[in-house]
């Protein structure tokens, strides 16, 4: 047989090959976030500190009010359907003073976003603080970011085990305590931490706690910067929020670029080098992993570290701080234009420069004045009216209410000598937690009296009855009128309902009808 | 088999389905999509085992579990029951004037109360009751055979008129039109119309009445609970009040009648009732 077998060689590709296809699952790339330092991280640490205390303190909080109310300042007492916030108790009917508030919330997020960016997700969102408090964690036990890159990509030997066994126990102790704190709110906080501990709470606590210890630990130690990216939907919406006004953390490239990473040699080559050196500084302290110098992007939380690393680095280089800053897009663009010749040609650092090398007058910066502009007026304006608006609503509200509701079947009663009977249920809330005695009286129905159910007194057109501190009283009223002072019959007649506290001068009116035969 | 067309730019395969030019591509499924998939039919079969759920001929397989939704209706009942055991225990021994006096028992006899009347009372009594010609109104201070609660209670248990109960309320006004003459009727007619409305009593018809009425209704027309012969006097009429109405009833009256509930609801039940009607608003 000849050594050569003939055979056809196909210049093809298999079109579905390993290769080619794609996944549609991309997996996580790990972020080592690097400590930053500087007056961006002192206030994302007092940002911290005052949010996490308010959380965790809040429920301890004790306020006095008579034997009647629970005595903790912030209280949401779902069972008895009270909302107490230290001086102000809310009945369910005054549950529109909560949404107020949230539309206070929302109007507010308007107007910070449009001024300082998204401050709320790099400074405040709870996603950011409580990364912030794993990844200090996650720095203590580990080290920083080059010492914990190391231990990712170490063998799995036993001080690897022991570090990472530490780090998941305490993540998980502060998520058992941050679905604990939770509960707190919603029941007497020192009863129930006893009962919780016993096993006597209800389930519900236990779920709760199950709950937000599950998402806390999985939100804030696993996922991370994966809630913001992909499950939360305010980035999205705060493209609609930011306008050339706002500031946002920027990359001013009109001064960085082109980035070298050795200015001398450029120098001594006659190569114009802009401020960056290219120390990726700004890169490896960030918490969501981008590079800033890409630009704005959805990703970018503005908690403004990469401005503390850029700046530490400027600061070492003596060169002025601000590479990377809180810009607007207005500023940022009429600084290109200064560098580029209006994009006549690249950018040329030495335009945004004096002769000494100092920034340029031409350059502009941020003012405060920017910060008022009708869109912030009208969203502080109506911030505002929202807030004086509940103020009002929470001044004037009724401490003592009434509501009445006529009998419908039958709508009148004759009775025996001729007089007409009305039947009313008469809902007497008593909001303060002291017990008082009302009386309640009628008018504008001539010759009318009453007598209440159940309620041993003369039939006459007033009656006094005691309410239970911060309860409501029903009492079953049938108002008669003799036939002859009956004005039009068959008509309806008005009847005023009137409740009064004579020590306190609460009182309240409520309008029904006295209904008569043909 | 048919060959597979492969999609060029995705590289997947489609369905081999065309519209207008449009492939549709045979995605493979994620996989934890299929083993959700998986563990639903699994879970499937596990429970139509553990639970009634296969079709027979006469009735369906009943589950290993045992399960019926009768045994947790009936279970839900007696809870029902034994919540209102102590309550019901208590109005049985008690009499309709203490359950009055007692606010937790009044409350629950008249909730009871509300729901017995609102099944056996309303067809005749109405849903308010109110009553209609007829059918007294219960709400209002008049009573033919007395508003005080023993006397309620009387009247509910054993009835009116109603043939099958020996206590049973009996009365019967005679029909006076074979009596009286027509004059002699029409002036008892205005005698009582003046007794009502306050009018002239010294006419003719004053002395039919002493000689025909009174016996049962009174020399003053108060009638008597004794005999449920109704108060003429009042504002109230259960035929109607004019002049034609009454001279009907005077000729030829119509009795109602009405069933005795003891039998038929029990004593508690009746309790109940009574407790219920005599808050309507005239119980005296």
């Amino acid at each position: 047989m000849s050594g050569t077998v003939e055979f056809e060689r196909h210049d093809a590709e298999a079109v579905n090959s390993a290769k080619l296809r794609q996944p549609l699952y991309a997996a996580r790339k790990k972020i080592f976030p690097k400590r930053a330092n500087g007056s961006f991280r002192n206030f994302k640490w007092l940002v911290m500190a005052i949010t996490l205390g308010i959380y965790y303190l809040t429920p301890w909080i004790r306020w006095d009010r008579g034997p009647h109310a629970p005595d903790q300042a912030v209280l949401v007492d779902i069972a008895n359907r009270r909302f107490y916030f230290f001086f102000i108790e809310i009945w369910p009917q005054e549950f529109f003073l909560v949404a107020g508030l949230l539309v206070m919330a929302g109007l507010g997020l308007f107007l910070i976003t449009s001024t300082v960016g998204r401050a709320w997700c790099g400074y405040t969102c709870p996603q950011t603080v409580w990364v912030d408090l794993f990844l200090v964690v996650e720095r203590a036990i580990e080290g920083d970011r080059n010492a914990r890159i190391r231990l990712d990509q170490a063998p799995w030997t036993a001080r690897k085990i022991a570090l990472r066994t530490a780090k998941h126990a305490i993540w998980i102790a502060i998520a058992v305590a941050t679905g604990g704190a939770w509960i707190f709110y919603f029941s007497d906080a020192p009863y129930l931490v006893m009962d919780f501990v016993t096993g006597q709470a209800a389930p519900v606590a236990y779920m709760t706690v199950a709950v937000l210890t599950a998402t806390t630990y999985v939100f804030g130690g696993l996922m991370r910067e994966q809630v913001c990216t992909y499950m939360c939907p305010w980035p999205r919406i705060q493209a609609a929020m930011l306008d050339e006004h706002s500031l946002t953390v920027t990359y001013n490239d009109w001064r960085g670029e082109p980035r070298t990473r050795g200015a001398k040699k450029a120098a001594a080559a006659g190569v114009a080098a802009g401020d960056c050196v290219d120390c990726n500084a700004c890169v490896v302290v960030c918490p969501m992993g981008i590079d800033i110098r890409d630009g704005q992007q959805l990703e970018c939380i503005t908690c403004a570290l990469c401005i503390d690393a850029c700046n530490g680095v400027m600061d070492k280089l003596g060169r002025e701080r601000g590479l990377i800053s809180y810009t607007t897009l207005a500023d940022y663009n009429s600084n290109m234009a200064l560098a580029t010749g209006d994009g006549a040609h690249e950018i040329r650092p030495s335009l945004v420069r004096d002769a000494a090398g100092r920034m340029s007058d031409a350059v502009s910066h941020f003012h405060l004045r920017k910060l008022f502009r009708p869109r912030t007026f009208i969203y502080f304006g109506g911030w505002a009216l929202v807030g004086l608006l509940l103020i009002y609503g929470l001044v004037s509200r009724d401490r003592l209410e009434m509501n009445v509701l006529h009998d419908r079947n039958p709508q009148y009663v004759v009775l025996s000598d001729g007089s007409i009977r009305n039947g009313y249920t008469v809902k007497l809330l008593n909001k303060i937690p002291e017990e008082r005695t009302v009386t309640v009286s009628l008018g504008e129905l001539p010759g009318a009296t009453m007598n209440v159910v159940g309620l041993d007194h003369e039939e006459g057109s007033a009656i006094t009855v005691t309410l239970e501190p911060d309860r409501a009283r029903s009492l079953k009223v049938y108002v008669r009128q003799p036939r002859e002072d009956a004005k039009s019959p068959g008509k309806a007649q008005r009847l005023v309902f009137h409740v009064e506290d004579k020590s306190s001068l609460d009182s309240a009116d409520y309008v029904t009808s006295f209904e008569t035969p043909e | 088999m048919s060959h597979k067309e492969i999609d060029e730019i995705s590289g997947v395969a489609t369905t081999g389905h065309e519209w207008d030019g449009i492939r549709e591509l045979d995605n493979p499924m994620p996989r934890w999509w299929l083993w959700t998939f998986y563990a639903t039919i699994v879970w499937a079969l596990v429970y139509t085992i553990a639970y009634p759920a296969w079709p027979l001929v006469s009735s369906a397989t009943s589950g290993m579990l045992g399960w019926s939704s009768r045994a947790d209706l009936r279970t839900e009942l007696t809870a029902a029951e034994a919540a209102k055991g102590d309550y019901v225990a208590a109005i049985e021994k008690a009499s309709v004037e203490e359950i009055l006096a007692d606010d937790t028992l009044r409350q629950f006899a008249i909730s009871a109360g509300s729901a017995a009347f609102k099944v056996n009372c309303v067809q005749c009594h109405g849903s308010g009751a109110a009553g209609s010609p007829g059918y007294p109104n219960l709400n209002d201070d008049e009573w033919l055979w007395g508003g005080a609660p023993e006397d309620i209670r009387t009247t509910i248990a054993h009835g009116i008129r109603f043939a099958g109960d020996e206590d049973t309320r009996i009365s019967e006004m005679p029909a006076y039109g074979d009596i009286l003459s027509r004059e002699e009727t029409g002036d008892v007619v205005k005698h009582v119309v003046a007794l009502s409305s306050g009018g002239d009593l010294t006419g003719p018809g004053a002395e039919v009445f002493a000689n025909n009425c009174a016996a049962c209704h009174g020399e003053a027309g108060k009638g008597g609970a004794e005999f449920g012969a109704p108060d003429l006097t009042d504002a109230i009429w259960l035929y109607g009040s004019s002049p034609a109405e009454i001279t009907a009833q005077v000729r030829q009256p119509r009795h109602g009648v009405m069933p005795a509930w003891q039998a038929r609801l029990g004593e508690t039940t009746v309790k109940e009732l009574t407790v219920y009607v005599h808050s309507l608003g005239g119980g005296r």
